[in-house]
C-alpha cells in the first residue's frame, strides 16, 4: 500500500531532483549574460548619451581629452546598411521566389538550397576577404580603393542567405488553394506571385528581413579592410567612393584605444547599436506572436 | 505544384503578358543562381589568391609558426592551433550548458510563460553584435575573471594549459566568451529538436513507469540526437569562423603556448588584425590562412547539413 505514495528517499526520486535543478542552474547560467550585458551597456552607454553625440565628429584619439560625437559612424551605418539592402533583397526575394514558386525540387534547386546554407555558414570576415580581393585591391570602382560601397557589398553577400531562406520559407507556407484559386481565374504566374503569393506572405518575409537588416548593422569583421573608417562627416555622394565609418567599426577601434575618452564613445556607440538592434528584435516578436494567435482564431 | 504546371502547360496566351511571364521566371532563375556564383566566386578567389604562398611553403605552412614579414616567413600553426582549441573547448562547455537549458524550456518544471521569456531571453542573445560582446569582454569580463586566472594558476599550475602567470588578454577569455555567442545557437536547435520528438514516446516512457529524468536520457535524448548534433556542428563552424570578439579579447600574440592563460591567435583574428596593412607575400599568406578557415568552416557546415538529411527524425 505504501508503495503507491510518492517517496523521496527513493534513488530514481532523488535522481530526478538533482538533474532538475542541474537543468535549472543551467538555465539561469544562460540568460545570465544578457542581462548583464544589457544592464552594463544601457548604464555605461546611457549616461554617455547626449545631443552633441549625435552631430559632432569623433576626434583622432590622444591629445584630446574630449572624444568628439559619432555623427559620421551612425550615418556611415546606416548608409553601408542600406547599400548592402539595396543589392541582398531584390536578388534574395528574386531567388527564393524562384525556389518556392518555379522549382520542381530537381538537382538545381537542392544545389541552390544547399548552397544558401553554406553561404550562411561562411566566417563573416572571409566575406571581407573575398571583396577586400575582388575590389578593394583591384581599385574596379572608378579607382577608390576602400570605400563604403565595397563594404555594403561584403554585407551583402552576408545578408543575402537569410533574405533568400526567409523568402522561400515563407511563400511555401501559402496554402495552395490560393495559388489554383488565381491560376484559375485566368492570372498568369507572375501576377498570381506579385499579386497573390508574395502579399500573403509580405509579412513573414518582412520579418526576416528586417532581422536580417538588424544582424548586418552589427557585422563589422567584413567591414574593417572594405569600409575601413573615418573620422569626417559624410558631405555628399562621392563620399561612397571613399573610407567610410560605422558603428561597429568605431566600437572596434575605440574599445582598444588606451585613451578613457575613447572608450567612452565606444560605449555610447554600443548604446546606440545595440538598442536599436534589440528594439527591431523585440518589436518583430511579438509581431510574429500576435500574428500567430489571430491566425488561430 | 506539379499538378498545377501540368494543368496549364498547353494554355493559350499571346502577346505581352507571355512575354513578361518568361522574362518574370528567368530573371528569378537567374538571381537565385547568384548563390552559387558567389559561393563558388568566393572559394575561387581565395585559392587563386593564396597561390604564390601555396606553391611556396605548400603544406609545411599548417605546422611552422614563424610568422615574420621581415624575413618573410610564413607558417600559420599557431593561429590554426588557437582556432581549434578556442573552438573545441568552448563547444566543451557550451554543449551541456544549452542542451540542458533547452531541456528546462521543453520540460514543464515551470508554467510556459517563464520558459517562454527565458526561450527569448537566450535567443535575444543572439542579435547582440559581436563587437559590443568583444568590447564588453575587455572592460567586464576580464577583471572580473582576473582572480579566478590567478587562482587557476596558483592550484593548477603544473597543468601545461595553465602554466603561465595570467596577464590581461588571454586565450580562455576568448572561449568564455565564445560560449557566450555560441549559447544562443546550441540551445535554440536543442530546443527545436526536442520540440519535435512526438509525445507518443514521453507517455510510453511515463506508461511503463520510467521517471521524468529516465524518460529525458534514454527515450527523449536520443530521438533529438541527430538534431542536436547539427545544431553543435553549425555552433562549430560559427564558433571557427568567429571574428570580432575572440580578436578583442584573446590578445594576439604568435609566439605559441600550450597555455590558455597566455595571449593566443586565431585565424579570423590574424586576418583582422594584420589584412589592412599587409603586403607582398604576406597577403597571399593571410589569403592562405583564410582558405584553410574556410575549408574547416566548409567541412563542417556540409557535414552538419548532411547529417540533419540523413538522420532526421522519422517518426
Amino acid at each position: 500500500m505504501n508503495s503507491l505514495y510518492y517517496q523521496k528517499r527513493l534513488s530514481r526520486n532523488i535522481g530526478d531532483k538533482f538533474f532538475t535543478s542541474l537543468s535549472v542552474i543551467c538555465a539561469l547560467i544562460a540568460i545570465l549574460p544578457l542581462v548583464f550585458l544589457v544592464t552594463y551597456i544601457l548604464y555605461k552607454g546611457g549616461s554617455q548619451i547626449t545631443p552633441e553625440l549625435f552631430t559632432l565628429e569623433p576626434n583622432p584619439p590622444g591629445d584630446d581629452l574630449d572624444a568628439g560625437g559619432i555623427n559620421p559612424a551612425l550615418i556611415g551605418t546606416l548608409i553601408i546598411t542600406s547599400i548592402a539592402s539595396i543589392i541582398a533583397i531584390p536578388v534574395g526575394v528574386g531567388g527564393g521566389i524562384y525556389l518556392a514558386e518555379y522549382s520542381k525540387g530537381g538537382p538545381f534547386s537542392r544545389f541552390i538550397r544547399f548552397g544558401v546554407n553554406v553561404l550562411a555558414g561562411v566566417p563573416s570576415i572571409i566575406a571581407g576577404v573575398f571583396i577586400y580581393a575582388l575590389i578593394v585591391s583591384t581599385k574596379i570602382l572608378f579607382g577608390s580603393m576602400y570605400s563604403g560601397l565595397a563594404g555594403g557589398m561584403a554585407l551583402s553577400i552576408l545578408m543575402l542567405p537569410t533574405v533568400i531562406k526567409t523568402t522561400d520559407e515563407g511563400l511555401k507556407l501559402v496554402p495552395n488553394e490560393l495559388r489554383y484559386a488565381s491560376l484559375g481565374v485566368g492570372a498568369s504566374m507572375y501576377t498570381t506571385i506579385l499579386k497573390v503569393t508574395l502579399p500573403s506572405a509580405f509579412r513573414s518575409i518582412a520579418t526576416g528581413v528586417v532581422l536580417g537588416i538588424a544582424r548586418a548593422a552589427g557585422e563589422t569583421a567584413p567591414l574593417i579592410f572594405t569600409a575601413l573608417f573615418s573620422y569626417y562627416y559624410i558631405t555628399g555622394f562621392g563620399d561612397l567612393f571613399y573610407e567610410m565609418g560605422s558603428l561597429a567599426v568605431l566600437i572596434y577601434n575605440f574599445a582598444l584605444e588606451p585613451y578613457d575618452a575613447q572608450n567612452k564613445l565606444a560605449w555610447a556607440a554600443s548604446f546606440i547599436l545595440v538598442l536599436s538592434i534589440l528594439s527591431v528584435n523585440i518589436f518583430s516578436r511579438i509581431l510574429a506572436a500576435f500574428t500567430e494567435k489571430t491566425k488561430r482564431v | 505544384m506539379e499538378e498545377k504546371l501540368t494543368l496549364f502547360k498547353n494554355r493559350k496566351r499571346f502577346g505581352i503578358e507571355k512575354n513578361i511571364d518568361i522574362i518574370f521566371k528567368n530573371t528569378a532563375l537567374v538571381l537565385s543562381s547568384f548563390v552559387a556564383i558567389i559561393l563558388l566566386g568566393i572559394i575561387l578567389v581565395v585559392f587563386f589568391q593564396s597561390f604564390e604562398s601555396f606553391s611556396r611553403y605548400g603544406l609545411k605552412f599548417l605546422v611552422t609558426s614563424e610568422w615574420n614579414p621581415v624575413k618573410d616567413e610564413y607558417g600559420a600553426f599557431t593561429a590554426i592551433y588557437g582556432t581549434l582549441v578556442t573552438s573545441f573547448l568552448s563547444l566543451l562547455i557550451t554543449i551541456p550548458l544549452g542542451v540542458g537549458t533547452a531541456i528546462f524550456i521543453t520540460e514543464d518544471f515551470v508554467p510556459k510563460v517563464f520558459r517562454e521569456i527565458i526561450g527569448s531571453f537566450v535567443e535575444l542573445l543572439a542579435a547582440i553584435p559581436s563587437v559590443v560582446l568583444g568590447l564588453w569582454a575587455i572592460f567586464v569580463m576580464e577583471p572580473f575573471f582576473r582572480a579566478f586566472f590567478v587562482f587557476l594558476h596558483n592550484f593548477f599550475g603544473w597543468i601545461p594549459l595553465f602554466s603561465t602567470e595570467p596577464t590581461g588578454r588571454n586565450s580562455l577569455l576568448a572561449i568564455l566568451i565564445l560560449v557566450v555567442m555560441l549559447l544562443p545557437i546550441v540551445t535554440s536547435i536543442a530546443r527545436d529538436s526536442l520540440n519535435q520528438v512526438p509525445k507518443k514516446l514521453r507517455n510510453a516512457a511515463y506508461g511503463i513507469g520510467a521517471s521524468r529524468w529516465k524518460t529525458i536520457f534514454s527515450v527523449i535524448l536520443p530521438a533529438a540526437l541527430s538534431g542536436i548534433m547539427a545544431g553543435v556542428l553549425l555552433a562549430l563552424g560559427r564558433a571557427m569562423g568567429e571574428t570580432m570578439a575572440v580578436t578583442m579579447i584573446i590578445g594576439n600574440s604568435n609566439a605559441f603556448s600550450w597555455s590558455l592563460l597566455s595571449p593566443g591567435y586565431t585565424i579570423s583574428s590574424m586576418l583582422a588584425n594584420q589584412f589592412g596593412e599587409a603586403d607582398g607575400s604576406q597577403v597571399s599568406s593571410l589569403f592562405y590562412a583564410a582558405f584553410v578557415l574556410m575549408i574547416l568552416s566548409l567541412v563542417v557546415n556540409i557535414f552538419a547539413q548532411w547529417l540533419v538529411k540523413k538522420f532526421s527524425l522519422k517518426y
